[in-house]
């Protein structure tokens, strides 16, 4: 007698864990931020964009951050989404979504789906390529202006950052070289160095990009992160 | 028998039910007192404004020390608090604030007093007041943290009905909420006592003292919130038109002259004759203080005490085994200046990389502004009448250095078992030592058995005080392109912390505004608002991790890390630097990132939950 009761507690235990649970959200939402077809790379933890689902009451947006090479994946529940970047996010204006002609755009969600949103940076940072000498970095871009009407911001620099992970911006890095927005030449030809220091402990390689912070706008534009060795 | 029994006590239960007494069930309640009697007695209104007062909200306090550690004047040396100096940016939501439960009490009271005939008409009237004071304070400190709120006047009821959306209310200007508390603080000073001693109650110089905080914060909105245009909404419920701003500059110089000019408070001056003993004796010095307006104040052995001492008191000399929590930055340290005016980062190394010597630890922080000793503990310095022992150990003659890890540790040096660091520290990461070389003394109390946990301090927390309204009046002057007459408020402050020769009008500058007010109140709650009513906040903490700054003057120097100053002994026998001091510029270990503010930190988050209910809310830009 108690040694059915025992199998029976378990067989109950076993199966409520199934039953009282609900399915977790299974459905995998993916894409980067583009334009025109080229990834916009940004801060890594500084660019973020919002989906609302309605008919659950009370609304609260799900944030969905970008990654630093404008990547951004989501598990979601199938369901009708709107998708909004909030204002003065990232360093690239919004486009207005074709078919609602606001800021909003509508996100049928049945089964997986990827999708690339697709905005206009101030900037572009073209053909960055990194080079070394003993622990010098170099590197050599071209910056290229997309935004040329009224909207048109100035740089007011151009970073260079060196770190020893893969995680390379503002916040995370162990050496840095800047150029100010008035000093530079030639935008299609920018070319600087930076000594990077001592790694304590010892690796062969560093992690390198470069920045752009744009005038008034908060969240910097970055090329592809390089991984440099030494 | 027993059914008798039975009969007798089912008739007695049935007219028990039937008994005609209308009051059966109307008791009047013994553990909670009704409006009726509330409202005919002053003592008890008393205690209603009471609780009304306490709830007045503060950010950073002597009851809440971590806070102060939040930006970049102090470290937090206690363990649970290092991650303040980890974490990369700020919350959109911090600091947040949407008390509309204490709005609705302000509402109440004020509409329950207005009918209270029972009351004496004066006691009546000051009660009113003192509410109209508390309610336009705090939509000051609303507008100060979310910009323009719903501007609730009455006490909103909900009729149950189904449909709350009459209840809703969308949110003022930014500016209009100024308005409204320049515009009460008006009404409420014909009535607030005009009594310099009543200083944890409104007065007529509070308002005053008000109006002229909230109009400098408006105007400097105004003015400076130009430089930062993101940072509004189309509505104007965050960011408030530039032209508004001389209005606004004029405002506030005029109400903090109207309060100057009455003559009834004045710099505290009691111990002329050591100002860094006088200037912390200010704040703890309860006794007839002329310069405190307004304070939370304490009692001992009541309940209401405060644990500022017994958090922050020097390890070496502490009651319990705790204390030295908050850390003044080298960052804060450096920016006191020397007293002929000038700015000038401590030097630890001459120009050859040597180290430059000093006698005595205290030589290093001589000749700076006598505030400099009044706010923080210097190495060498005194807290209730005992030396404080900070050095972190002795640097050899080959520049290696011996230390401990603990309290006034002990190594073997020269062949002889000595004590090699403080007994206050500074060790890395070690709690309640001084980690930055410093310990605050602002708000310190002296008196025995502050630092213990069963009697704690009943030193008051100051948050309005006439050296503040002079420096209001200064920016308002400088603003308003008077930069003599704000030389003249500002030589007033500075003359108190020991500066003989007083600026002239050509130097001052915004730099020197910035300045002034950075170290005459620092640990008093103002860093957060000022950087962001000048909107420097995203500017000096930019979040990028750059060195100390050299240009401790300069009002857009960053400053994202703290870091510390500690001095170190030499044991080099048989020289002449032997047993001489030196100091290291150190970033202690838990300091791993820099603070990064956010133009969505300007104004702060308000919550999901609160735009549901209320979708005339709107959002605050760049969240």
């Amino acid at each position: 007698m108690r040694n059915s009761l025992f199998i029976i507690i378990v067989i109950l235990l076993a199966v409520s864990c199934k039953k009282d649970n609900y399915a977790p959200p299974g459905t995998s939402f993916k894409g980067r931020i583009v334009y025109q077809g080229e990834a916009v790379n940004v801060g890594h933890g500084e660019v973020f964009f919002e989906l609302w689902e309605s008919g659950w009451g009370k609304r609260t947006p799900i944030n969905v951050g970008v990654a630093q090479d404008g990547s951004f994946s989501s598990l979601l529940f199938d369901g009708t989404y709107q998708l909004v970047i909030p204002g003065n996010q990232g360093p690239f204006l919004t486009l207005p979504d074709g078919a609602s002609h606001t800021d909003t755009t509508l996100l049928q969600l049945k089964g997986d789906r990827t999708m690339d949103i697709e905005v206009l940076p101030y900037y572009m940072i073209r053909n960055a390529k990194v080079s070394a000498s003993g622990r010098q970095v170099t590197v050599n871009c071209k910056l290229e202006k997309i935004v040329t009407d009224t909207r048109a911001r100035n740089v007011e620099r151009v970073t260079l950052y060196v770190n020893r992970t893969q995680f390379v911006d503002g916040i995370n890095n162990i050496a840095n070289q800047t150029i100010n927005g008035g000093d530079i030449q030639d935008p299609a030809n920018i070319t600087t160095q930076v000594n990077v220091p001592a790694i304590n402990p010892v690796q062969s390689s560093v992690f390198v990009r470069v920045g752009v912070k744009v005038e008034g706008v908060e969240d910097m534009l970055f090329s592809p992160v390089i991984e440099q060795k030494l | 028998m027993r059914t008798y029994v039975f009969y007798i006590l089912l008739m007695l239960t049935l007219f028990g039910c039937v008994k005609s007494n209308d009051d059966f069930l109307d008791r009047s309640p013994s553990n909670i007192l009704l409006d009726e009697q509330v409202w005919k007695d002053e003592v008890l209104v008393l205690s209603l404004i009471a609780d009304l007062y306490n709830r007045y909200p503060d950010y950073q306090t002597i009851e809440n020390w971590s806070e102060f550690a939040a930006f970049d004047e102090a470290f937090a040396s206690e363990s649970g608090q290092y991650g303040r100096h980890k974490n990369q940016q700020y919350g959109y939501g911090a600091w947040g604030f949407w008390d509309y439960g204490y709005v609705r009490a302000l509402n109440l009271f004020i509409e329950k007093c207005a009918k209270a005939n029972q009351l004496k008409p004066a006691s009546r009237e000051r009660f009113l007041a003192e509410a109209r004071f508390l309610r336009a304070h705090l939509y000051f400190e609303l507008v100060k943290r979310m910009g323009g709120v719903p501007l609730v006047l009455e006490p909103l009821t909900y009729d149950y009905k189904g449909d709350p959306s009459a209840l809703r209310r969308p949110r003022e200007k930014e500016s209009a909420i100024y308005d409204f508390v320049l515009k009460e603080m008006d009404a409420v000073m014909q009535v607030l006592p005009d009594d310099a001693n009543i200083k944890s109650r409104a007065t007529k110089g509070l308002a005053l003292a008000v109006k002229a905080r909230a109009a400098l914060y408006a105007a400097a909105i105004a003015k400076y919130g130009a430089t930062t245009p993101q940072v509004s909404l189309p509505g104007g419920e965050v960011g408030i038109p530039a032209s508004m701003a001389a209005g606004y500059y004029q405002t506030a110089l005029n109400a903090a002259r109207q309060l100057i000019n009455s003559g009834k408070y004045a710099l505290y001056n009691k111990k002329p004759d050591n100002l860094s003993d006088n200037f912390a004796a200010l704040f703890y010095d309860k006794g007839g203080n002329p310069e405190v307006i307004f304070v939370k104040d304490f009692k001992l052995q009541s309940g209401t005490v405060q644990e500022w001492t017994l958090a922050n008191q020097p390890r070496s000399l502490a009651e319990e085994q705790q204390g030295g929590r908050l850390n003044p930055s080298l960052n804060l340290v450096q920016s006191f200046e020397k007293l002929d005016n000038t700015f000038a980062p401590y030097q630890t190394n001459a120009a050859n990389g040597d180290y430059i010597y000093y006698d005595k630890p205290e030589d290093m922080f001589a000749g700076r502004d006598a505030r400099l000793a009044g706010t923080v503990i210097l190495p060498g310095t005194e807290f209730k009448s005992k030396k404080v022992d900070i050095w972190a150990g002795y640097i050899l003659k080959d520049g290696s250095i011996v230390t401990a890890n603990n309290f006034g540790g002990q190594a073997m040096l020269g062949g002889n078992r000595v004590q090699v660091v403080g007994f206050d520290g500074p060790i890395d990461n070690l709690e309640f030592s001084a980690q930055t070389g410093f310990y605050v003394r602002k708000y310190q109390d002296p008196a025995v058995g502050s630092g213990r946990i069963g009697t704690k301090s009943e030193v008051w927390w100051v948050r309005y005080r006439y050296a503040e309204v002079l420096l209001n009046a200064a920016e308002a002057a400088f603003e308003l392109g008077d930069p003599n007459t704000a030389a003249g408020y500002l030589n007033q402050v500075r003359a108190r912390a020991g500066f003989t020769i007083p600026l002239t009008p050509a130097d001052v500058t915004f730099d020197r505004i910035v300045h002034e007010r950075r170290v005459e109140l620092a640990f008093e709650g103002h860093q957060l608002w000022d950087m962001k009513r000048w909107r420097l906040a995203h500017v000096v903490w930019d979040g990028l991790s750059t060195d100390l700054t050299a240009h401790p003057e300069k009002a857009r120097s960053t400053s994202t890390r703290v870091f510390g100053l500690l001095p170190y002994r030499i044991y080099n026998p048989g020289t002449p630097q032997d047993g001489k001091w030196v100091f290291k510029k150190v970033i202690p270990s838990n300091v791993t990132s820099a603070h990064r503010f956010r133009l969505g930190n300007y104004y702060s988050y308000i919550g999901d939950d609160i735009r549901n209910n209320n979708p005339l809310v709107t959002k605050n830009p760049n969240q």
